[in-house]
């Protein structure tokens, strides 16, 4: 052993140099990917383009702005962040507060939240087609409008509400983390100071999870912003005149505006520069998220090894 | 503020009663219990306990959305299942002479009409529709037309087509007669899905294992988070980036007829896989107990050889797990293989030709055909099949990963 290891030791070398070429490529492969967008995307950049609206032309690049797709992915998340949000932590909080760690219900309920994280996401598609437009809407419709037409139909309100079947997992999964990352002696402590459980949950065990659980709050945010498949049908529109001036409307979207973009624009090479303006936009904003949740996490994770 | 306040003063009266209690009198109220519940219970809230089984409630949510994907989403395909759809164009003509000896169901469906529209016909208006339907399967000559397209047998199996020189497998769901065979799109699905795992799979796992074993720890704290950033990037600029820039070098590069097809589908698509397959293979990497390696290294090997031969063995049902949830994630992904793939239903096994995916057909399909028509419930069919498939992949990759922790912590 001590003779091969003086010698140079090629297929170690070689081991070390395939796996480390593989780490590289993926990097490189980002790297070109984000260069691309960034070199092609900033020339398109203004406050016109930014603040500017689509009624002066949507493919003209010196007029095209991107405020409503902005404005309609921000309400998206919005009303999406307020329903995932309680759900989210609800479910956090009796899965690591109350539940018993190896009852058969506590791992259905694991199971069941691994499953829907992997759900394609085409089918929260027509999963949101299905339920919420035809079968909540057309309910709602029934029983207080008689019958004419209001909620059953795509709107803001039944994206929002499918982003938040979507994102629900992520958002469980980082409030879990928060919530173990929290002392027992911390709830011990709070218990024999003749607080009861729910006392304990939040007004001890919350308020220390709060960085975690903002943390998942925004990668479920991220998410939300850059999932296009599930909201095609549920209230994205290609094109509309006007701001959504309530839930019930439809509205326009950052990611959606791309894919309309790059498949039917009707002169590609001409619009290419909206496209990647568009596209610089989103990632900003989808990887600005992303960031922010990356190091509120690591900051957390630093905490609990030093404390 | 108030209540905090109050809290502990309560609690510090109920404990010193309940001290008095066990000093004073011998016999004790009940049986030893933790403080905290006998405490809870003396002072019950209702509040409180009403909150807690809302909590609960609630809890149960994730297990509802799936109940409600799977009864929704499969609900609208059940009358395709069960083969309760026709969509028989020509029928042998009936009479007019014998419309008083047929049900009225059948007519119903004969003339194409719903029950409820058809009982508010008179029967002038029925005979003059009796007839104009005769005339209408005198002039079609179309053989097909005389095929239930949406039975089991035409989704799966080949059929010569009129016009077409042998039995072929024909999606063309927008045609004078609806072609719903579903085996193009499979094919499609599959040869997007294998060209995204055979370039996520290598290079996913080959990082993963620089990454957990190899790398300078200093280095690690970079390149994980950078990986992990990739599965940031939203499909659709993914595909965007696929459609606009990577086309265009590939076809340069391989010099192929089509600009879009499956091979640029699928490296856009292994690029959203790479960061699943990166992230449990390294975990599963990660959770091999040091003393493997430790005892590896002592023996004498080196590194590469711990990693390659200890290492790996012990934590590859997760790279196995992290392969099937790849799968499940490339089956899955749409926006990708919406932009990039070409979407032609062709059956052809080059990676050259253009594809179509179950996903994109749903997609692209769903926004123009008419609600509860036979078009409508195939898509949710399809659906249903996605949601199958990728609910098996990710229970199997879910039990192998359970599996897999659960010995590695007993072992170490």
């Amino acid at each position: 052993m001590t003779l091969r290891r003086k010698t140079l030791d090629w297929s170690g070398l070689a081991f070390t140099a395939g796996t480390g070429a593989a780490t590289f490529m993926i990097l490189l492969m980002l790297a070109i990917i984000l260069g691309n967008i960034i070199w092609n995307g900033a020339a398109q950049m203004s406050l016109r383009f930014i603040f500017g609206g689509t009624s002066e032309g949507m493919f003209d690049p010196q007029r095209a702005g991107i405020f409503p797709m902005i404005f309609g992915t921000a309400a998206l998340v919005f009303l999406m962040t307020i329903g995932v949000v309680p759900v989210g932590v609800a479910t956090a909080i009796y899965l690591n507060e109350y539940a018993r760690k190896q009852s058969t219900l506590t791992r259905v309920i694991r199971a069941a939240i691994n499953n829907l994280a992997g759900v394609p996401s085409i089918v929260f598609g027509l999963f949101g087609l299905g339920f919420f437009v035809q079968f909540v809407g057309g309910g709602i419709d029934r029983l207080l409008f008689n019958g004419h037409l209001h909620y059953a139909k795509p709107a803001l309100v039944w994206a929002a509400a499918t982003m938040a079947a979507l994102t629900l997992p992520v958002m469980i999964v980082a409030t879990e983390e928060a919530l173990r990352a929290v002392p027992h002696g911390l709830r011990e402590a709070s218990l024999a100071l003749g607080a009861t459980k729910l006392e304990t949950v939040f007004k001890v065990v919350l308020p220390q999870a709060l960085p975690g659980i903002l943390t998942g709050a925004i990668l479920a945010i991220g998410r939300g912003a850059g999932e296009v498949a599930p909201i095609m049908f549920t209230g994205v529109a290609y094109y509309l005149a006007h701001l959504p001036k309530g839930v019930t409307d439809q509205f326009m979207h950052l990611g959606y505006h791309v894919f309309v973009l790059s498949t039917q624009s009707p002169d590609i090479e001409r619009t290419k520069p909206i496209l990647f303006g568009t596209v610089l936009v989103l990632l900003v904003l989808t990887f600005l998220l992303n960031l922010s949740a990356v190091l509120v996490r690591a900051r957390l994770r630093a905490g609990r090894v030093a404390g | 503020m108030n209540d905090t306040i109050q809290i502990p003063a309560r609690s510090v009266g109920a404990a010193s009663s309940d001290a008095t209690a066990v000093l004073g009198a011998p016999p004790p109220r009940t049986t030893p219990k933790p403080f905290s519940t006998s405490l809870a219970r003396r002072h019950p809230r209702r509040l409180e306990s009403l909150v807690e089984k809302l909590i609960f409630l609630i809890s149960l949510s994730a297990i509802l959305l799936i109940f409600l994907i799977f009864a929704f989403v499969g609900r609208e395909s059940l009358p395709v299942i069960f083969g309760r759809t026709d969509n028989t164009r020509a029928r042998k003509p009936i009479a007019v002479a014998d419309i008083s000896h047929t049900p009225r169901a059948e007519l119903a469906l004969y003339l194409g009409l719903s029950e409820t529209e058809f009982a508010t016909y008179d029967v002038a208006t029925v005979q003059t529709l009796v007839e104009l339907k005769a005339q209408e399967l005198a002039q079609n000559s179309n053989p097909d037309s005389r095929m239930n397209t949406t039975s089991w047998r035409m989704m799966f199996q080949p059929y010569h087509w009129f016009g077409y020189n042998k039995p072929e497998f024909i999606w063309q769901p927008v045609s004078e007669v609806p072609k719903y065979n579903i085996v193009p799109l499979i094919i499609g699905s599959l040869k997007a899905t294998l060209v995204a795992l055979l370039v996520s799979v290598p290079f996913g796992v080959g990082a993963a294992i620089y990454v957990s074993q190899l790398a300078n720890p200093r280095w690690r704290e970079w390149i994980k988070p950078a990986i992990e950033l990739l599965s940031g990037i939203p499909s659709v600029v993914l595909g965007f980036f696929a459609l606009i820039v990577m086309a265009s070098i590939l076809q340069g590069a391989f010099g192929y007829a089509s600009r879009l097809n499956a091979l640029v589908a699928g490296l856009a698509l292994g690029l959203a896989v790479i960061p699943v397959v990166f992230t449990i293979s390294e975990d599963a990497l990660s959770s091999v107990p040091q003393s493997y390696l430790q005892a590896a290294l002592a023996l004498g090997a080196s590194r590469q050889q711990a990693a390659w031969q200890v290492v790996l063995p012990a934590a590859l049902p997760g790279v196995f797990a992290a392969c099937v949830l790849g799968f499940g994630r490339a089956i899955g992904e749409t926006m990708i293989v919406l932009m990039a793939s070409g979407n032609a239903t062709i059956v052809s096994a080059s990676i050259f030709d253009s594809c179509r995916t179950l996903t994109a057909t749903i997609a692209a399909e769903l926004a123009e055909v008419v609600f509860g028509g036979d078009h409508y419930r195939i898509l949710f069919l399809l659906g249903t099949l996605l949601f199958a498939v990728t609910f098996v992949s990710n229970l199997i990759g879910d039990v192998v990963v359970h599996r897999l922790k659960t010995r590695l912590e007993g072992k170490g």
